[in-house]
């Protein structure tokens, strides 16, 4: 278990803030929402729920582009909401090089 | 943070009182999510008594308890199920059952345990007492809502297939499986009343619920509050609204609307809608104080800080708390006088008087999501 707790603090402390330009924060900010609120459908380690599997190999064929737009826009005629009313073009922006590069 | 994981350690280190003598009437668990453990949760002394780790991926886990309160179920995300002695503290059984799960239910005589699975879709039952396989049903489609209803029968729903599943075990190991096909599009989630008579399914892909009378033959499924939200375009939804803690509150249910952030109120007999109450957000669980005098309400992401209280009555909000960052959960005491909130983000359990709402405790959790309190053992559908 400690182990496990270590490894998500380790991930938040690393989190790929480089290529960015978001605020001081921001990231480790983004990376809670997208393990629990994004987590709530997809899984705590998006290996897939309700939501489908997003990691980064299921997550192959995609561009950072296309996948920043499903996250602010959503998927009509499903369950993925669109989430342009809560995060900005930036945040969706980390969000996707974020899942393409997760290791874990 | 620290010092605290380190106070909850020494707690731990202490000697386990199974020596001792005590009931379990008393005891309940919270899921702690990130940490795969349970906190074992003494509702007299609004303490955490103990911790049990190595459950796995706890994220959405729930849990059900053996009909002497003794042992709890616990249903992983990742497909575990984990048999818990909560007097010892120990995990007395342990199988890896499926590779994404979502629930489960304990049957009428308490002698099964059912897992709705997502990965493989369908159903897997085993034994109460060993974790031994009795059956395995396979619905080809991502499998939620499961309940059990009275005669050793299981209900469950087919996100996929729009469809609502009844296994009878009352035969033995063999289930007769009864299928209700067309109640509509993606069930996600479904209730029973507590006196296993009506299974309601929300259906994320339509504008309406899916009602099964479970005394009639034929089973079919009736479209209730049908085109609830026609008028309006739907908000977006950032967390499925839960309908397992449903809210009978004296002749009407409350429930949950989906991409609108109104509770509706619907009447217990005719099933038509009564009324509707506006709220902070998307609610995700509404769930009646055990008398039925008051429905409690928590809301998705971006606005699961708050909980607001709706009198059952006049269908108004009489009062509203901020526990803090992601509130997930609530559970009420048996006889409705005390309310237990997991406030993830705050690693805190937070005890409220229900008539003053006056805070009584706070618990330390790590990342708490769902409470169970052993008197579940004895209600049907929970």
């Amino acid at each position: 278990m400690p182990e496990r707790l270590v490894a998500l603090l380790l991930a938040a402390a690393t989190v790929p803030a480089a290529a960015s330009g978001l605020p001081p924060g921001r990231a480790a900010e983004l990376e809670t929402l997208v393990r629990q609120d994004c987590g709530a459908c997809h899984g705590i380690t998006l290996a897939g729920g309700l939501g489908s599997d997003i990691r980064p190999a299921a997550l192959a064929a995609r561009t950072p582009e296309g996948l920043a737009a499903v996250i602010l826009d959503g998927i009509p005629g499903t369950a993925m909401p669109p989430w342009r009313p809560l995060i900005s073009p930036e945040d969706a922006d980390w969000i996707a090089r974020y899942l393409l590069e997760d290791e874990e | 943070m620290m010092l605290r994981t380190l106070i909850v350690a020494l707690m731990l280190a202490l000697p386990a009182a199974a020596a001792e003598l005590r009931g379990t009437g008393d005891l309940g668990v919270a899921v702690e999510r990130t940490t795969g453990s349970l906190l074992v949760l003494d509702r007299s002394e609004h303490a955490a008594i103990g911790r049990v780790e190595g459950l796995g991926d706890l994220s959405h886990a729930s849990v059900v308890f053996s009909p002497d309160e003794r042992h709890a179920f616990v249903f992983g995300r990742d497909g575990g199920l984990t048999k818990v002695d909560i007097l010892t503290q120990d995990i007395v059984g342990r199988v890896m059952q499926a590779g994404n799960s979502i629930g489960g239910a304990i049957s009428d005589d308490g002698t099964l345990v059912a897992v709705s699975n997502y990965e493989p879709g369908g159903v897997r039952v085993f034994d109460a007492a060993t974790l031994a396989p009795v059956a395995d049903i396979p619905t080809g489609s991502r499998t939620l809502g499961l309940v059990d209803v009275p005669g050793r029968r299981f209900v469950f729903s087919l996100w996929d297939a729009g469809e609502t599943w009844v296994a009878d075990f009352s035969g033995g190991p063999e289930p007769a499986i009864t299928k209700i096909t067309g109640i509509g599009a993606n069930p996600y989630d479904a209730l029973v009343t507590a006196n296993g008579r009506t299974y309601i399914a929300g259906l994320f892909g339509e504008d309406g619920l899916a009602e099964i009378d479970l005394w009639q033959e034929p089973l079919r499924a009736r479209r209730i509050l049908d085109g609830y939200a026609k008028d309006d375009p739907a908000l977006p939804v950032y967390k499925m609204p839960h309908l397992e803690g449903w809210a009978l509150a004296g002749e009407r249910f409350a429930l949950p609307a989906i991409g609108r952030h109104e509770v509706l109120w619907m009447d217990a007999r005719s099933f038509e809608e009564v009324g509707r109450t506006a709220v902070h957000g998307q609610p995700v669980f509404a769930v009646a104080r055990p008398d039925g005098r008051q429905v409690w309400v928590n809301f998705a992401h971006p606005d699961n800080d708050t909980v607001q209280v709706i009198d059952t009555l006049s269908g108004e909000i009489v009062h509203e708390l901020k526990p803090g960052p992601a509130v997930l959960h609530m559970e009420f005491a048996p006889r409705g006088n005390e309310v237990w909130i997991s406030v993830r983000d705050a690693n805190r359990i937070d005890v409220y008087d229900t008539a003053s709402f006056e805070k009584i405790a706070e618990i330390p959790a790590e990342s708490p999501s769902g409470i169970f309190f052993t008197a579940r053992a004895h209600r049907t559908g929970l």
